[in-house]
């Protein structure tokens, strides 16, 4: 039975090719003009906005990589927590942190305000970078190095949570990154806190 | 009608050929299905249990095998079990047709059996802590993968069979015209299905050698861009599946109609067309790919796949409208909507399954599926928080609803426990709705998925997450706890049906029958004059908004929480650090 008005169920008539009704092309009109707006707002992001995934990107040896952060990280290391070593790199250097079951390596302290290049990548796994409480999150991947340009823009005592499955162990993967600011103060009053609580225990 | 020449009866309210061939293949898979949806929705239950940290109920060993086991039973092989009954079911009784080779569709059936059965066996006996994504390095037991092959391998070979089943039904003149919209979806589903699971085979073949050693390794970053070209596109699977079964459910509850055969067709012919550059949703903050084709892939170019959404979103309900109005139900905006049946769980179903889609399901999944955006998103609870609003709100919620009308439909059985079926999907909607809330807004504060201990009290530094946390992992448990008593008495209703149900082979049309869907029963009629009045409704006098006022106001509406919800994200991301 091929009525005009008929349901998904039904079979469509032969010319089922019928121009769409006035309320379906507005419809259809709005949805590919916002479609569009959706497309456009992420070159402009890249063109006007902060915060890009673009970064440098190549293929790197996981042992070449971590013999790399290794050496980064005699070079610079003001410090120790927990075994890990503090690593204080000058304004504008590139700066390496390593994944690896289940620790980020090493600990990084960067000053608020100045440009880093940030090269991530795994020594074994997929981990995740997951920056705490800030949110910021990127898959940190072996035999991938990953290069970004990052501007802290506030001092504070962060933290980065592996969020990506890694094993067993996973949920006790936790980094630190620790940001000074400029004016000689080593850290903001809240991250202080934090160490010397920590300090006292 | 039944000058059908193979073994089939005729079904007693909708006058359709039920061709004897196909029942027991619709049969078995549904079975297997709700099998699955039971193991599924008691994993759900102690993962919820978990992660709600104030309970924290599995150790850590145990939680990540039993989300392994969550994610395998319930994205792959609950929805994929379904949607071969969709198929064996949309390729015959809805073409008044006959299954292509039986004999073939069971060898693939049993192919898929086995496949499950050594799934089942590696993750549970802990030769699989791997997740459902088993991103290599990341090792599991060979028979993991190779059950996930023979099934795979099976499931193509049921696509294949549809295919062909469509080949028949043309060549025997079972239906006039072109096949009907339903059956369309249906084939949009099949042929992703086939790029699907093509990837699949690109993928799990060399992981499979590797992981016996005969191949050294296999690139992360190639395996996750190929192994979401299979985890992704099977969603838009999932996505033109539950579409279908919207216009079924549409035109059997309310008598639904298609507003306009071009508009819903082409919509699916977007999905085909843009599907397979979803895979790059998983990848935007990957080191692989640079930000030219994370943006081309992430968009599905233009973001075309979405505009075919925001079709369906639209003709749908229009649909459900004007064919309510077209029944005489024409007071007011909403009249359609208040006086539909609420009490039919498959119209209940329907519209939650349209509407969580729509609102929470849609909006977050193209929200975090921005480049930019995805950097406060990946790999946070905002990403379960989005899908258990896309594949189980959505397409497990407009399952649920059409096995209501399965039931009597196909098994020929009354549903059981009906005051129970009246209240479910109630039940799951509205824990999902808040599971999916609470995961989301977890996410915003940074709890990562897929972590058992966000105390984080065996890590070597502390985290102490926003206070607000807490609060939100609580809806998500509560939710979650009346999700799986929705999905649970699904299944009791499922079971108890199909087993011990009371049998029904025919009725009298116009009375009500308890345990019988209203659809049935009554099945929603026009006026006679239906074509007048629909020209009345079209007539240009009625202005923009035309023959569908009410759909109109609801879109309009849909688009508004976007465009809010959108750019908050936005606004969010421009305070963090600079990067680049
Ligand atoms: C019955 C109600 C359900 C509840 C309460 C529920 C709850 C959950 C929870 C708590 C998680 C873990 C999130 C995490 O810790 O990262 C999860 C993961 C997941 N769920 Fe569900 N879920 C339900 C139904 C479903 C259904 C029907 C599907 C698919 C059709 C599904 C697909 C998934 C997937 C794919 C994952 C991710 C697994 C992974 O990360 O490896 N869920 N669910
Ligand atoms: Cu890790
Ligand atoms: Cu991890």
């Amino acid at each position: 039975m091929l009525t005009k008005v008929h349901s998904g169920l039904d079979p469509a008539p032969g010319v089922w090719w019928k121009p769409a009704h006035k309320a379906e092309k507005v419809w259809v009109a709005i949805a590919f003009a916002w479609c569009m707006v959706l497309f456009a707002m992420m070159p402009l992001w890249h063109w006007k906005g902060g915060q890009n995934p673009s970064g440098i990107r190549r293929r790197v040896d996981p042992q070449a990589f971590y013999a790399r952060t290794v050496e980064f990280a005699t070079q610079y290391k003001v410090g120790e927590d927990r075994g890990i070593p503090i690593v204080a790199p000058p304004a504008g250097a590139d700066v390496y942190l390593t994944g690896m079951t289940y620790q980020w390596y090493p600990i990084l302290q960067l000053q608020a305000g100045a440009k880093y290049r940030l090269h991530m990548s795994s020594l074994d796994l997929n981990h995740g970078f997951s920056l705490y409480p800030l949110n910021v999150n990127f898959q940190v991947m072996p035999g991938y190095d990953y290069a970004l340009e990052v501007t802290p823009t506030a001092s504070g005592d962060f933290r980065i949570i592996c969020n990506e499955f890694c094993g067993i162990g996973h949920h006790t993967m936790v980094g630190r990154v620790i940001v000074v600011d400029g004016t000689g103060k080593t850290l903001a009053d809240n991250a202080t806190a934090v160490i010397r609580d920590r300090e006292a225990k | 009608m039944s000058a059908a020449t193979f073994p089939h009866r005729v079904c007693p309210a909708t006058g359709r050929v039920i061709a004897s061939a196909a029942e027991p293949l619709i049969k078995v898979n549904a079975v297997v299905a709700v099998v699955s949806l039971l193991i599924g929705a008691v994993a759900a239950l102690l993962l919820v249990l978990t992660r709600w940290q104030a309970v924290h109920l599995l150790p850590a060993e145990w939680y990540y095998r039993i989300l392994g086991v969550h994610g395998m039973n319930m994205l792959i092989f609950f929805i994929i079990y379904f949607e071969m009954a969709v198929l064996w079911f949309a390729g015959t009784i809805l073409l008044n047709s006959r299954p292509a080779n039986p004999k073939l569709g069971w060898f693939s059936f049993a192919l898929m059996i086995i496949g499950t059965g050594l799934v089942q066996w590696a993750q549970w006996a802990g030769k699989a802590d791997v997740l459902f994504t088993s991103y290599p390095p990341l090792k599991a037991h060979p028979l993991f993968y190779l059950g996930i092959i023979l099934f795979a391998v099976g499931a193509l070979t049921v696509t294949g069979l549809f295919f062909a089943s469509l080949v028949i039904a043309k060549r025997e003149k079972t239906y006039e015209g072109s096949v009907p919209l339903v059956v369309y979806g249906a084939v949009t589903a099949a042929i992703i299905a086939v790029i699907t699971l093509l990837h699949g085979a690109i993928i799990y073949i060399p992981t499979f050698l590797w992981s016996v050693g005969l191949i050294k390794s296999v690139d992360p970053q190639v395996y996750r861009l190929i192994w979401w070209g299979l985890g992704h596109s099977s969603q838009q699977i999932n996505v033109a599946a539950m579409v279908a079964v919207w216009y079924m459910l549409s035109a059997l509850t309310i008598g639904g109609v298609v507003l306009n055969e071009k508009v819903s067709r082409s919509a699916f012919v977007l999905y085909v067309l843009f599907i397979s550059m979803a895979s790059a949703h998983h990848l935007l903050v990957d080191p692989g790919f640079g930000p030219a084709w994370k943006i081309v892939n992430t968009s599905y170019f233009m973001y075309m796949a979405v505009l075919a959404s925001m079709i369906h979103g639209f003709t749908v309900p229009a649909g459900m409208e004007l064919g309510m109005r077209l029944r005489g139900f024409t007071d007011g905006l909403f009249g359609w909507l208040r006086r539909a049946p609420w009490g039919d769980p498959g119209f209940s179903a329907l519209v939650f399954s349209v509407v969580v889609f729509g609102f929470v399901g849609g909006i977050t999944g193209v929200t975090i599926g921005t480049e930019q955006i995805n950097i406060i998103a990946h790999n946070t609870m905002r990403i379960p928080g989005h899908f258990h609003a896309t594949v189980v709100s959505g397409t497990a919620m407009a399952f649920m609803g059409a096995t209501y009308y399965l039931l009597p439909l196909v098994f020929q059985r009354k549903v059981a426990f009906w005051g129970l079926a009246k209240a479910q999907p109630y039940l799951f909607a509205i824990g999902m709705l808040l599971l999916s809330m609470g995961m989301t807004f977890a996410g915003s504060f940074g709890v990562p998925r897929r972590h058992w201990d966000i105390s984080f009290s065996q890590a070597l530094f502390d985290v102490q997450f926003n206070p607000a946390v807490d609060i939100t992992l609580a809806v998500m448990g509560i939710g979650g706890i009346l999700a799986v008593i929705g999905a649970l008495s699904f299944i009791a209703i499922a079971v108890k049906s199909v087993f011990f149900g009371e049998k029904i082979t025919t009725w009298e049309t116009g009375k009500p029958i308890l345990g019988i869907p209203q659809g049935l029963t009554n099945p929603p009629v026009h006026a006679p004059n239906v074509d007048e009045i629909n020209d009345a409704l079209h007539a240009d006098s009625r202005g923009i908004a035309g023959a569908t006022p009410g759909t109109l106001v609801l879109v309009g509406v849909f688009l508004l929480a976007f465009v809010v919800y959108y750019f908050t994200n936005w606004k969010l991301l421009s305070f963090l650090w600079k990067v680049g």
